[in-house]
């Protein structure tokens, strides 16, 4: 040891995400550059992967036709209308359970029961009880998105502080105040984040929904695509779909930022 | 309006917690209940508040609440109970709204208690904006809206640093002298207790059994830090309690 004086190494830092604006754009940028080159090049053959400028210009001349905007508005009130109905019912029955006990007992194991079924293969049960229109579309994409909506709200209102009923109490506040005022506000954050959950499940039932006789709509579009080995339009509409998760999360986080504004 | 202890005795499962307390509060004095951790001491004041029912023995009330009182039990939490996501003002409001109390008659209420509490700066900040001793500032305030009879207030200076701890005694020391409240003050810090109780109520260890009972004559406005009286009282109290305090450190916790 010397008795030079020498700085105190740094051993702090790290474990910590930091917002790196542009890094998730920049992946998707390499990645598509890579198989665009590939593609050209040559050592990725034609039948593994599309081109991406060939999927980008099959998406503008499906949108230029307006087949884009059938497809698009038919699956988006498809979506909407089924996650609405799953979702909403999931908040209320997830709440319930959250606060009563019997109905907790009553349904959780039903709940269980419930989750694990894949919902695709309840299709010839939903067409025969709400017909092959749009009733049993609704219908596939609403269980679908209750069942992760009740699990993640429930848990959010287990979750809400007891010490801050517990002082809804001792001021007197009436049942009705404590779960509108302490209960709720409480519980949003763990609901907001379970809602990614559910939409993410609901977009990917829409394509589920669509194989039930559906001429127009996204996963109609693509099963078409698929049955006929037509990579680009195959992929032209995973791509809609992406975009629509990513259009989704993006709106959930501004929900948050609006409504969660007094977290840290 | 008094409170009066009779017998009270209360167990979680098979343990005793609390065992043929009785006490009286007297209104306009403060009782400070001191005794070593696990002795029952919140327990205790989640009983008087009625948060709890007590096995055996009885919380009676004597007389009824002033007029204007909302909430003639009201408590100060010692991890203060703000909802994060209202305001300081949200947060005093929420304890009128239920009483129908809004608009310009709840901004009356809620501007006199901040100024009571020296929040007037502080109206539309939101709780993780302020520091410790400012949340328990609102939580008093917000005790203080809805004019209760007695106030519960439990270990409401332990999550604090000294120094604030320091001012907020002073600031309970002026509100009391302002206007006269009924407390029972729930704490493990002795000096806390010499300095605001006008008795002190000593417990023993779990099960907390009432040892004794001490009377403070010195008027709460006299009492200085340094007080040799009070410092001689804060020495007897820790007679009291050292070895109490020192096998109820070496329980296992659990049993």
């Amino acid at each position: 040891m010397s008795d030079a004086a020498r700085p105190v190494p740094f051993r702090g830092g790290g474990f910590r995400p930091v917002a790196k604006r542009g890094a998730g754009l920049a992946v998707f940028v390499a990645l598509l550059a890579l198989m665009e080159w590939g593609t050209r090049v040559g050592w990725i053959s034609n039948l593994t992967l599309p081109r991406p400028s060939d999927v980008a210009t099959t998406l503008i001349d499906l949108a230029r036709s307006g087949l884009l905007w059938t497809h698009l508005s038919l699956s988006l009130s498809r979506l909407l209308a089924g996650s609405v109905l799953g979702i909403t019912t999931g908040i209320g029955v997830g709440v319930a359970i959250g606060l009563f006990s019997y109905v907790r007992a009553g349904l959780i194991p039903l709940v269980a029961a419930l989750f694990p079924i894949p919902k695709i293969a309840l299709l010839p049960l939903f067409v025969i009880w709400f017909g092959i229109d749009e009733g049993s579309k609704y219908a596939l994409i609403a269980l679908g998105t209750f069942t992760p909506t009740v699990v993640s709200t429930y848990g959010a209102v287990d979750n809400v502080d007891r010490t801050l009923i517990r002082m809804g109490q001792s001021f007197g506040l009436s049942w009705a105040s404590i779960v509108r005022k302490i209960v709720l506000p409480g519980a949003l954050p763990g609901i907001l984040s379970g809602l990614r959950v559910s939409i993410a499940i609901g977009i990917i039932l829409l394509v589920a929904a669509e194989m039930l006789g559906a001429e127009y709509g996204i996963g109609a579009y693509i099963l078409q695509a698929g049955s006929l080995y037509d990579l680009e339009r195959l992929f032209a509409g995973v791509v809609i779909l992406s975009a629509l998760g990513v259009l989704s999360s993006w709106l959930i986080g501004l929900a948050e930022k609006r409504l969660l504004r007094w977290r840290v | 309006m008094d409170l009066t202890l009779d017998r009270v005795t209360h167990r979680y499962g098979d343990m005793p917690v609390l065992k043929d307390i009785s006490l009286r509060i007297p209104a306009g004095r403060i009782l400070c209940v001191i005794g070593p951790s696990g002795c029952g001491k919140s327990t205790l004041l989640r009983l008087i508040g009625g948060l709890e029912r007590p096995d055996e023995g009885q919380v009676l009330q004597l007389g009824t609440p002033p007029p204007g009182c909302l909430n003639p039990l009201t408590y100060v939490f010692q991890d203060f109970a703000l909802l994060p996501w209202r305001s300081v003002a949200g947060n005093i409001s929420l304890v009128l709204e239920d009483h129908g109390i809004r608009g310009p008659a709840a901004e009356t209420i809620i501007d006199d208690v901040l100024a009571r509490t020296k929040l007037n700066d502080f109206h539309n900040a939101l709780p993780r904006q302020l520091s410790g001793g400012m949340k328990q500032r609102v939580a008093i305030a917000r005790a203080l809206a809805v004019n209760p009879a007695v106030m519960l207030l439990d270990e409401p200076l332990s999550a604090l640093d000294a120094q604030t701890r320091e001012l907020l005694m002073e600031d309970l020391v002026a509100l009391w002298e302002r206007a006269p409240f009924t407390g029972v003050y729930v704490t493990h810090n002795l000096a806390e207790a010499v300095r605001l109780g006008h008795s002190i109520a000593v417990l023993s260890r779990r099960p907390g059994q009432l040892r004794e009972l001490i009377d403070v004559d010195v008027p709460l406005a006299d009492r200085q830090p340094g007080d040799p009286q009070l410092e001689a009282l804060q020495a007897r109290l820790w007679q009291l309690m050292k070895d109490e305090a020192m096998a109820a450190d070496q329980e296992l916790l659990d049993v």
